[in-house]
């Protein structure tokens, strides 16, 4: 349990390492999201929809899009030099490498997901400091299950005659039970609906997390045997 | 007997199979159409009801094999339970498809819309983009070992999804017509339709049966003389 604890930092920490040397993937995947939130201003009518209304939708479809490109990185990276055969070669356990992998994703989402949120409260005009606790908890357990499922995906798409264009299409079906809970329970707090209301879509997305969770540890294993 | 040939003789046993089930189709819109009667708020657009039903059960059934075959695979590493899921998986696409243009036809003069986010469309529609990933993932994987894997991966998970969805969806407000035979307190559908219905649900499980062993023999069909020819270029 130890070791698998440390070779799964060993492995996160070799990524996030790789990520805050260069920065570019980082760095267009703020600049992507900035310009997906300026853009979608101009996607509704302000004098007969108001912001908060579309709020909800826009900062998930938001942080989805920006996610995609941070996974779709995660492997893409192994593949150059081989470097995953290496990875493989090493003693580490396979499940030790998965939950690396989803660390270091979930590092990566997070921190645009971070820069995301007050450029989003401050574009939209959404009082996002006084549900921020339920807010994060919600961004959170829907970071987490999409990182899993799409780590899972973006170590087969990358292998795949299409890659890039593959992830999508494998992720997206797979998103819709996790973003569908984080929409309408942001959209409750944004309301400034009490928590308690939200507890239906809350739970869906803790089972969401634990299924998906532990079903992808269990076959990443068949996603890389050579 | 070369492998080529009794796969051959398997693909023509299904021959009969085919004319059977479809003339038995036949019969049940003859039935349909002719033997039961009209519903009294809908009129003639509920006969839709007779193809929309058993396909959609059909389709959830192929999802299911597909989903149990995937597991198989991943377990045993037969290559024929590969080609097994990948049949199940066209041919339910196929009923799915069915299910997805029948709904918005039957919709249209009794919702007066084709289409409407409700809680089983939703589903059936997503059902179906992730088989159309199932078959594009296979499409994209050239080796047939990585993509037997892939395949029976990404089978099983979708499998997982469906519960997932359809939970999400029914948190919305559903308009679909609710469940008219497996429901507590037993069917409410008159006699005559029932009888129809059950007919019809039959009929559609033998047709499925029979183009999925179709479908199977054909791709065990395409392997043998694959085997075959490499067989001949080594000699």
């Amino acid at each position: 349990m130890h070791d698998l604890l440390r070779v799964t930092w060993a492995v996160a920490a070799k990524d996030v390492l790789l990520e805050f040397r260069s920065r570019t993937a980082f760095v267009s995947a703020l600049v992507f999201t900035a310009l997906v939130l300026a853009i979608f201003n101009f996607a509704r009518d302000p004098t007969a929809v108001s912001a908060r209304d579309l709020a909800p939708g826009i900062l998930w479809i938001t942080f989805t899009f920006a996610g995609m490109l941070g996974l779709n990185r995660a492997f893409a990276l192994e593949r150059e030099n081989r470097a995953l055969d290496g990875l493989l070669l090493s003693p580490a356990s396979r499940t030790a490498v998965y939950l690396g992998k989803v660390l270091a994703n979930l590092a990566f989402v997070g921190a645009v997901e971070a820069v995301a949120l007050p450029l989003f409260a401050l574009f939209f005009n959404v009082p996002v400091l006084p549900v921020l606790g339920p807010l994060v908890l919600v961004i959170a357990l829907a970071t987490l299950g999409f990182v899993a499922v799409g780590t899972l995906m973006s170590s087969m798409a990358v292998n795949t005659r299409l890659a890039e264009l593959m992830l999508p299409v494998l992720l997206l079906p797979f998103l819709v039970p996790p973003v569908t809970s984080a929409v309408q329970m942001t959209a409750q707090l944004f309301a400034g609906r009490p928590f308690s209301e939200a507890l239906g879509w809350l739970r869906l997305l803790v089972g969401y997390d634990v299924i998906f969770v532990a079903a992808c540890i269990l076959f990443f294993e068949s996603t890389i045997e050579e | 007997m070369t492998p080529v040939e009794s796969a051959e003789r398997a693909l023509r046993r299904a021959v009969p199979w085919i004319a059977t089930s479809l003339a038995l189709i036949a019969a049940v819109y003859v039935r349909a159409l002719a033997f039961t009667p009209a519903e009294a708020a809908q009129g003639p657009a509920q006969k839709i009801f007779y193809v929309h039903v058993p396909s959609a059960w059909v389709a959830f059934l192929a999802f299911g094999i597909v989903g149990g075959v995937s597991l198989a695979y991943l377990l045993r590493k037969d290559p024929r339970l590969d080609l097994l899921a990948e049949s199940a998986a066209e041919v339910g696409m196929v009923f799915t498809s069915v299910v997805l243009v029948t709904g918005p036809i039957w919709g249209k003069p009794i919702w007066g819309t084709w289409w409407t986010w409700d809680a089983r469309l939703t589903l059936t529609l997503f059902l179906w983009f992730v088989v159309l990933a199932y078959l594009v993932l296979r499409g994209a994987v050239n080796e047939p070992e990585r993509r037997a894997r892939y395949a029976a991966v990404l089978g099983i998970l979708g499998a997982l999804l469906v519960p997932f969805i359809y939970a999400s969806v029914y948190l919305f407000r559903t308009i679909h017509p609710m469940p008219v035979i497996l429901r507590a307190g037993g069917p409410t559908l008159p006699g005559a339709m029932l009888a129809t219905l059950l007919f019809s649900i039959a009929v559609f499980t033998l047709f499925f049966g029979v183009l999925l062993y179709y479908r199977y023999s054909l791709a065990r069909l395409a392997d043998a003389r694959a085997d075959a020819a490499a067989e001949r270029r080594d000699a």
